[in-house]
């Protein structure tokens, strides 16, 4: 195929058609983000905080889920961010398909934010560079629109629930989490770091103040990722 | 002190994106750097849903209503059934056998 690069509306169109299912999602994603986060304590206010400014839901249904452990603030905060440190990665292929026209002035500050898991495989997916930023910033601004109105409704829904216990909603959190983590497991190697991590927490539960457990499994990454991979071929 | 936690987190978890955008490719493109960041997720979500499960306020318990609905997103997960079908099948499982017993 080397007759034209020029992108055609057909994959503009199409782009949008992929992101809007992404974004439709996301909404729907949103709200039960909301609703686990109003069932962990937070007001409907700081749950719409989050969804605005911090834009990443593994980091979001974190900080919730530890809070609502009735671990402090303190604890909650760098695992938060441990878990936001995979969307710096994804800055690394996102600044080469924006470049350096892409990321002038005030476009660094905006496109930074909307660099998450969604927008990224939305981009990378693409052949073409134009039709790569054409589907990052079109993901990007229908994902953050649908997950912001979608916390807020399902916030808002939650808040009118007074027995959180009875709806089983505290079962939500970790079946998110459960759910987040599953297409991690595809890596063999993951499935030790998960059940490790898994084990570790469970066995500091009685010894440490809550949200500690979490944080203290952190280190198992770090000697993960530094042990030399055995088979060259380990993934799938 | 919520708020310091949610707002010292929303901009913190910002300013990783921004790092990512702006710092220099061959800073986050070593290998073992990539396998940790990898990894950090991995092991902090399996830790987030085993405290989930099993830490009743500082002390190890098994709430079987709880267990039960997280077993049954495991199967939703099995089935290849989307994020929101499998916390609600968790939510539904867990409120159903709270009522029933």
């Amino acid at each position: 195929m080397t007759t034209v690069s020029a992108v055609s509306p057909d994959t503009h169109k199409a782009i949008r058609r992929d992101a809007l299912g992404i974004a439709a999602y996301a909404g729907a994603f949103g709200a039960s983000f909301g609703a686990v986060s109003i069932a962990s304590g937070l007001s409907v206010a700081q749950t719409v905080v989050l969804s605005v400014v911090m834009f990443s839901g593994a980091s979001q249904f974190a900080l919730v889920g530890v809070i609502g452990g009735g671990g402090a603030g303190l604890a909650a905060i760098p695992t938060a961010l441990l878990l936001g440190v995979r969307n710096a990665f994804y800055g690394v292929p996102m600044a080469r398909i924006l470049g350096r026209e892409g990321l002038r002035g005030l476009r660094r500050p905006v496109a930074a934010h909307l660099v998450i898991d969604e927008t990224t495989a939305m981009a990378v997916a693409r052949e073409d560079p134009e039709a790569q930023r054409y589907a990052f910033w079109t993901t990007g601004v229908l994902l953050f629109t649908f997950w912001n109105t979608g916390t807020a409704a399902g916030a808002l829904a939650s808040s009118r629930i007074g027995d959180v216990g009875a709806l089983g909603l505290d079962a939500m959190a970790p079946a998110a989490f459960l759910a987040l983590l599953w297409p991690r497991l595809r890596v063999p190697a993951a499935r030790w770091v998960a059940a490790a991590g898994a084990l570790i927490a469970t066995a500091l539960v009685p010894l440490v103040p809550a949200g500690l457990p979490v944080l203290a499994t952190a280190p198992v990454a770090v000697v993960a990722g530094l042990l030399p991979r055995r088979r060259t071929e380990e993934a799938p | 002190m919520i708020w310091l936690a949610v707002l010292a987190a929303a901009v913190g978890c910002y300013l990783l994106k921004l790092a990512g955008v702006s710092v220099p490719a061959s800073l986050l493109e070593r290998p073992a750097v990539q396998r940790i960041a990898m990894f950090l997720p991995v092991a902090m979500l399996a830790a987030l849903v085993a405290t989930g499960l099993f830490d009743a306020g500082g002390r190890l318990a098994v709430d079987f209503a709880l267990l039960a609905g997280v077993g049954a997103a495991v199967v939703a997960l099995v089935a290849r059934q989307s994020f929101l079908v499998v916390i609600l099948v968790a939510a539904a499982t867990t409120a159903v056998l709270r009522a029933l017993t």
